[in-house]
């Protein structure tokens, strides 16, 4: 039986078992490659999506889970205010190294953007600590969310 | 191993073809091989300027510029496409980057002799020849002009991808004159510039890489997509060097999704139409196996072997003075240092896509050595090599483990039991449970002191030699140049001075390159023994490496600003300290100053950190100051939190949960500052990571006064109350 899914913005009509994740839904399925595989246990965040706007781990999501959901996704997130400011803040403080975690860094951050506009330092530490980044840009990515939340030009 | 006293000055015939001879191997004094047959890399194509491997021009300006190194996060696309344009005179707006193909002759690293990246060598390695290239490339272009013009090309300039004639006010683009250009004759001897006169190289330039990196377009080794291509997970056996024994894959077959399983000696294939199908068939499959001699292996045995071996005298490395002398009157200091088994655990997931057709064997994957890659893929698929084709992608971290060619051979033997393209992916487990390790050392530091100085240092290093393994040749003398690296390096004057060196492997753990290589056990050792000198001494620990940097003036600089700049001596609360470290790093000199406090139940708060690094003349300043943030935060995490144990044979760790990383909410503020310098530019991926460790632990000393001498930190004996 199909599965029915909005993502960004767009209907996917696809077969997948209920319980599969949605990551491997979005990467194997639908080509879909900016969301990261990791760790598979909801600990390194490189899989963030947006479901309804929330922040969330997609490779322990369960398809099933987001039917009649909306789904953002990196390829996507440039599409909102919160995301297009993070992309660019992101860039203006060459925040990205090996870039693999970033998709996911930047989906966490863009998500902190809409629930609290103006994170300070231990607002962006609680949102972000679920993400990892092996290249260790954390410095960066703090100050990037804070020009993002000024609009600040760098 | 990387010092900089040996890199090449490059050869005219080398630069002309493009590329340098196989075999240079300068590091180690190998003799050169014979660079014959190298082939002429003149592209042909019309209106195409093609002077040499790295430069390609076409009719309409595009200049696309080919990378010899491989990007893995490090910036080094951005930095090398820097110096190439800054000769070359490019317009830097025009400029793209395109990866090399495996090609030993036209872009091996001219340190190692094959094309590799690591070892923060990318810089240096190819500083010279690449500035000639893009100055040789410069003076066609200039030469095709003033013949046009008929005018003197020594009367004329260029600037932003065009020659200018000021006398005639004249100016026309390279791609213009890239047909002219090709005709011409490359110049005998080419001049290249005056750093005063650099307007590219210096500048903090935005890296050409991150803009497909925000918004999820680039494409990664494990992104690869194939028509027809399916996905296989792997379970490879537990135990080091077990085999596969009896597979029982009656529930598998019957998941829905899965195609294939395929049986390796000592791995476990399942293919299907997804990740998901493969897992889920990997987790229905009955393996049962021969687990081997190994399974008895821990790494309590490990350690005491290793402890043993190390009492044992080692192969002198380096000797200054008379040591025995030395040793024999003044104040004494022994101390051992041990550093444990590491993963690399890059967040990409090792990987690699294979298609093994009847004759050619294609590989999607993003590798630091692919050149290897390419020979050992056509063993493993029976092809010949020139029927290898290497796609390189960008890399989702390194750090090390992708200098390894084992993950594409085992892809390249389960793709070829198929005849579509198969996606190999490791989960995470398989990633911290078959990685190559870095190895556990034991670094011993026997000295004394006299009239508050040192007067002897012994230094005897005890580990497996990853050089011995990865490129025999270097491995001379029983000496792993790699692992004591940093130790006969050291930035302090010693009178008397040994560096010996046992090998010690440890039985059937696969050992490896880790970021920071060599010097992240010697620069751990002699940095925590000199603090512990100089309160032996009595001394200040930033006064007493002072008095011991008199002949290094590049590393008595960088110290004296940090110490400056970190607020050195400024009083602090209790449980808080400061802790130093002055490393000279893959030629570069790098002082760091770690801040941290170390709560009553011995939990480790990091409060600041302040570095200066004198890298010489920094190509990209922002991507050196990213690489020091960066690397600090590598090896922090690996004092931390990193350690890999080993019991019954098997890696006990799995994953994020049990291998811990440094997060964002344990980072604390970190000041970097790159000093000014018209030195050769040295190495900088490896300098951060080699920093922390002795830094924290310093400052963990300075609060608490427990002088550790093991990594991980273990938190226990910080407790407030215990006895130092």
């Amino acid at each position: 039986m199909a599965t029915v899914l909005t993502i960004n913005g767009e209907t996917k009509s696809f077969d997948a078992p209920p319980e599969m994740p949605l990551l491997w839904v979005l990467r194997d399925i639908l080509g879909m490659t900016g969301t990261k595989f990791g760790c598979g246990i909801a600990q390194c965040g490189a899989c963030t999506v947006h479901v309804d706007g929330k922040a969330v781990r997609s490779c322990v999501l369960p398809v099933s889970a987001v039917a009649n959901r909306a789904v953002t996704t990196i390829e996507h997130v440039g599409g909102t205010p919160s995301g297009a400011k993070v992309q660019k803040a992101w860039l203006d403080a060459e925040v990205i190294q090996c870039g693999y975690c970033q998709s996911g860094q930047i989906m966490s951050a863009a998500a902190l953007l809409v629930s609290t506009p103006n994170p300070d330092d231990a607002d962006i530490d609680a949102a972000m600590a679920g993400n990892i980044c092996r290249c260790g840009t954390y410095v960066r990515i703090r100050e990037a969310i804070k020009q993002a939340a000024n609009g600040r030009q760098s | 191993m990387f010092t900089d006293k040996n890199l090449p000055n490059v050869s005219r015939r080398a630069l002309l073809t493009g590329g340098l001879a196989t075999g240079f191997l300068l590091a180690f004094h190998l003799p050169l091989r014979a660079a014959a047959n190298e082939p002429e890399q003149k592209d042909t194509t019309d209106g195409r300027f093609a002077p040499n491997a790295f430069i390609r021009i076409d009719e309409t300006g595009r200049t696309v510029l080919m990378m010899p190194q491989v990007e893995m996060g490090q910036g080094v696309y951005t930095s090398i496409a820097m110096i190439l344009a800054e000769e070359l005179d490019a317009d830097w707006a025009k400029v793209e980057v395109q990866h090399a193909p495996p090609n030993d002759k036209l872009y091996a690293n001219p340190v190692f002799g094959l094309q590799a990246t690591g070892g923060s060598t990318s810089i240096r390695a190819w500083w010279k020849p690449l500035r000639a290239a893009g100055a040789s490339a410069r003076a066609m272009l200039v030469q095709a002009a003033a013949a046009q013009w008929q005018v003197d090309p020594a009367s004329c300039t260029a600037s932003k991808g065009e020659v200018v004639h000021a006398a005639s006010s004249r100016k026309i683009g390279y791609g213009e004159l890239a047909l002219a250009a090709q005709g011409q004759t490359p110049p005998k001897d080419v001049a290249v510039k005056d750093p005063k006169d650099f307007v590219i190289i210096g500048q903090p330039l935005k890296r050409l890489d991150t803009p497909d990196k925000v918004n999820g377009k680039v494409v990664y080794g494990i992104d690869a997509i194939l028509p027809n291509m399916k996905i296989a997970v792997i379970a490879n056996c537990p135990v080091f060097g077990g085999k596969v024994g009896k597979v029982d894959d009656t529930g598998a077959m019957k998941v829905a999704g899965v195609r294939k399983i395929v049986v390796l000696e000592d791995t476990v294939a399942v293919i299907g139409d997804h990740t998901w199908a493969a897992q889920k068939g990997l987790e229905a499959l009955k393996i049962e196996w021969n687990e081997g001699p190994n399974a008895k292996i821990s790494t309590k045995d490990i350690w005491q072997d290793l402890r043993a071996a190390s009492e044992k005298d080692g192969a002198i490395a380096k000797s200054v003075g008379d040591i025995a002398k030395g040793l024999a009157s003044g104040d004494r200091f022994e101390a051992s240092f041990e550093l444990p088994f590491l993963a690399h655990a890059s967040m990409e997931p090792i990987n690699a896509t294979v298609h093994v057709r009847p004759d050619a064997c294609e590989i999607w994957t993003g590798t630091q050595i692919m050149t290897r890659v390419q020979a050992e893929a056509a063993k493993a698929a029976g092809v010949p090599v020139d029927k290898v084709i290497v796609n390189q992608h960008l890399l989702g971290g390194g750090f090390g483990r992708k200098l390894e060619p084992d993950m594409v051979v085992a892809a390249v033997k389960i793709a070829k039991q198929v005849d579509y393209p198969v996606k190999v992916i490791w989960t995470r487990e398989e990633d911290i449970q078959h990685d190559v390790y870095r190895p556990v050392y034991r670094d011993q530091v026997t000295a004394t002191l006299v009239d508050g100085k040192v007067s002897a240092w012994k230094y005897k290093i005890a580990g497996s030699a990853v050089i011995a393994r990865w490129l025999p040749p270097a491995f001379q003398k029983g000496i792993d140049i790699d692992a004591v690296d940093a130790a006969a390096d050291m930035p302090y004057d010693f009178p008397n001075f040994q560096v010996e060196y046992v090998r010690a492997e440890p039985p059937a753990v696969p050992t490896g390159f880790w970021r920071g290589v060599g010097p992240n056990n010697n620069v751990f050792a002699f940095e925590c023994a000199m603090d512990e000198l100089a309160r032996k001494a009595g001394k200040d620990p930033v006064e007493f490496r002072r008095a011991h940097l008199t002949k290094n003036p590049r590393a008595l600089a960088v110290l004296n600003l940090v110490a400056e700049k970190s607020g050195w001596g400024e009083r602090l609360p209790p449980r808080v300290g400061r802790g130093v470290c002055v490393q000279p790093s893959f030629a570069s000199y790098l002082a760091t100053v770690v801040e941290a406090e170390i709560d009553d139940i011995g939990e480790i708060v990091l409060r600041r950190i302040t570095s200066v690094i004198d890298t010489g003349i920094a190509v990209n300043p922002d991507t050196v100051k990213a690489q020091i943030e960066g690397g600090l935060i590598f090896g922090l995490t690996a004092a931390l939190y990193g350690e890999i144990t080993i019991d019954k044979g098997r890696v006990q760790q799995s994953n994020f949960h049990d291998y811990r990383m440094m997060r964002i909410n344990e980072t604390p503020k970190i000041e970097v500052i790159v000093v000014k310098s018209g030195e050769a530019p040295g190495g900088i991926g490896e300098a951060g990571v080699n920093a922390g460790p002795p830094a924290l632990r310093n400052a963990i000393y300075a609060a608490t006064g427990v002088a550790l001498r093991r990594l991980p930190i273990d938190r226990k004996l910080l407790a407030a109350g215990r006895k130092a």
